[in-house]
């Protein structure tokens, strides 16, 4: 029988199905946060369990670090004591632990495929929602929740019911200043952020194909924001040449091995879906969000819609925009921003930091703006370094920050004050999310740039 | 985590007709830092509730007496966003075993199901009809039966039924939860895993 990408990884992981319930599912890989495992260890304590396959599961801390002063013990009692129990547990139960200082540390979304932890065909869990940018890779790639958390370190396990499956074709060629960020964000603007919810959806076409690994990543990271479980992309070429030769990929003949039966890792040609989209790339401008939703975007031309002209409550609709203090028919271009942040596990790789160069070279930091630059780890800090972005950001008045999750969720200082406006490169515009009563406008690294060295929104092709 | 056995509940209930209301709502990223399975439900829609002086903000529906009960009836694209268990954790502690939306979002609703926190899914119409009723008269009474998978508005009579998996719903029945399940069948993952390339 004909499968899809997602069948077949699916199906090769079903250890048991029960009658009228989920699949007992196994998971290849299984990452870990300082956030979300306390309470997960803790139940295997009161249980009297132990960790099933320690070497299938990767500790790294990202959440609540800080992104200066790396080296100091962290002044927060509640993080320290989170990252602390982060490094006992994993000691105590023999997982790899990559914490605050490790060379290897940063965002689990960049660090996972940077070593190879990630690969083709593999099912790979994380607390934590935006686990489906390794789908980028062609793996079946979710957040979980912390009970199921503790079910994989006990059992390497999950039980799941198995999603419909849902393809989004986008073809063609994408216009000058148009990036995989954009992509995502334009798709979740045309689905709304519940459009496909219940859904795993398989990215296809010219624009994925011709895509680098790192705007997969970026596109698969955003699936959640529209609903999906997930999204993945069939391992090709491209996936191959960046994970070959990662410090964890496979070797010699055992790799060859593999990568024969990666590239039987595609939809066949009479597979069906439940759902199947198609959209143009030409269609696609920068992106900006203007609500409290990633779903609440628009070409950056554009005006903001009226209530009528959106899918939805009036009601939900209209508190949003009067928490972002904007009005129906406001242009985006012009409107004043606070703050800039490049970064998170949506943005926060080498490729955006040369997109964001791209723009800020020769051009200095507006007064009116505060920026943070967060790498996603430590090795993209140190290609920021080693390509020169270093000195074309700090020349234009940049400061880079250290590695972590940063002011995406604002767990740690990074916090963006009330009332105030942020250009980010993040994943939720959600109220207060970069903050207590922040006001975020999802975007790609270029847009950020540009409104970096103008103070205001501005459409980044005027500066391209 | 052990959690109430569900069988039949009846309660009022407390109306929150907003959409896609996220993880970030129910409870905010800065209260995530604690290491036990604790007082979450203090920080339950902290940002809505609570002014920035830790006063609590009237016109919030869990700031109004009038409004009660263990079941919280929210409106579409409920728990969108975040994964963090932390917001299924929030509403239990709170005091609420149900939640009735028309649409969840997929992770929350698998995240309630794991802590005792029955996700009820109805028609948008029956939604409407609750919300009217409670709108109507908060002492309203609501029934969830979940051996028979019905909702009752038992002041107007109106009834629907709603979908749970068999697995899940003897889960709810008995208080059981996945791990339960998973280390009976022990042997069987470890074969499978035996028999994998990576």
């Amino acid at each position: 029988m004909s499968k899809t990408l997602f069948d077949k990884v699916w199906d090769s992981h079903v250890v048991r199905k029960i009658e009228g319930g989920p699949d007992v599912f196994f998971i290849d890989r299984h990452f870990i946060h300082e956030v979300t495992s306390p309470v997960a260890f803790l139940g295997l304590k009161s249980r009297g369990l132990s960790v099933l396959y320690p070497e299938r599961t990767f500790a790294t801390a990202d959440h609540n670090t800080p992104t200066i002063n790396q080296h100091l013990p962290v002044e927060d009692p509640l993080s320290a004591n989170q990252l602390k129990a982060l490094e006992d547990n994993s000691n105590e139960y023999g997982i790899s632990h990559w914490g605050l200082g490790h060379q290897k540390n940063g965002i689990v979304h960049v660090v996972g495929p940077e070593n190879g932890i990630t690969f083709p065909g593999a099912t790979i869990v994380c607390g934590d929602s935006h686990t489906s940018t390794h789908g980028a890779f062609g793996a079946i790639a979710f957040g979980i929740g912390t009970s199921e958390v503790e079910m994989v370190l006990s059992t390497q396990c999950i039980m799941q019911p198995k999603p419909k499956k849902m393809r989004i074709n986008v073809n063609g060629n994408l216009s000058k200043g148009v990036t995989p960020k954009d992509v995502a964000l334009y798709i979740i603007s045309q689905l709304t952020t519940s459009g496909a919810t219940g859904y795993f959806v398989e990215y296809a076409g010219d624009v994925f194909e011709n895509m680098t690994m790192e705007g997969r990543m970026t596109v698969c990271n955003l699936s959640i924001e529209m609903g999906a479980r997930g999204g993945m992309i069939a391992p090709d070429e491209t996936t191959f040449a960046y994970l070959k030769g990662k410090p964890l990929s496979l070797k010699g003949d055992a790799w060859d091995k593999a990568v024969a039966y990666w590239k039987t890792l595609k939809t066949d040609a009479d597979a069906t879906f439940d759902k199947e989209l198609t959209f143009n790339a030409s269609d696609i401008e920068p992106m900006i969000t203007y609500g409290t939703n990633p779903g609440m975007g628009m070409g950056i031309s554009k005006h903001i819609p009226n209530a009528e002209a959106v899918e939805g409550g009036v009601a939900t609709y209209k508190k949003s925009l009067e928490y972002m203090g904007y009005h129906e028919d406001d242009a985006m271009i012009g409107k004043p921003v606070d703050y800039v942040f490049l970064g998170s596990c949506t943005n926060g790789r080498i490729e955006d930091f040369r997109a964001f160069a791209s723009i800020v070279k020769g051009r200095k930091k507006a007064d009116n703006v505060t920026a943070w630059l967060v790498p996603g780890s430590h090795e993209v800090e140190a290609l920021i370094k080693e390509e020169g972005i270093l000195d074309i950001i700090t020349k234009a008045g940049f400061e880079l920050r250290q590695p972590g999750c940063s002011a995406c969720l604002a767990m740690n200082d990074d916090k963006v004050p009330a009332g105030k406006y942020a250009v980010s490169t993040s994943n939720r515009n959600f109220e207060g999310r970069q903050g207590p009563g922040s006001r975020t406008l999802l975007a790609s690294p270029l847009v950020a740039a540009a409104a970096a060295v103008t103070g205001v929104v501005t459409d980044p092709r005027d500066l391209l | 985590m052990a959690y109430d056995k569900f069988n039949i509940l009846t309660s009022t209930a407390v109306p929150l007709p907003l959409e896609n209301v996220d993880t970030d709502q129910i409870i905010p990223a800065r209260f995530l830092k604690a290491t036990k399975r604790e007082g979450f439900g203090d920080n339950l829609f902290r940002d809505w509730r609570y002014n920035n002086d830790g006063s609590p903000k009237k016109d919030f529906i869990l700031n109004n007496p009038i409004y009660s009960g263990k079941i919280l009836v929210g409106g579409k694209n409920f728990g969108s966003g975040s994964s963090r268990e932390h917001a299924a954790w929030a509403v239990y502690d709170y005091g609420f075993r149900c939640v009735v939306s028309s649409f969840f979002a997929d992770i929350f609703r698998n995240n309630c199901l794991n802590v005792g926190v029955l996700p009820v899914q109805v028609s948008a119409e029956f939604s409407e009809q609750i919300f009217n009723a409670i709108y109507d008269d908060p002492n309203t009474e609501i029934e969830i039966n979940l051996p028979e998978q019905t909702i009752t508005i038992l002041s107007t009579g109106a009834k629907e039924s709603f979908d749970i998996n068999s697995y899940k719903k003897d889960n709810m029945l008995n208080g059981f939860d996945d791990i339960d399940y998973l280390q009976s069948m022990k042997s069987d993952i470890e074969s499978f895993a035996n028999g994998l390339l990576l």
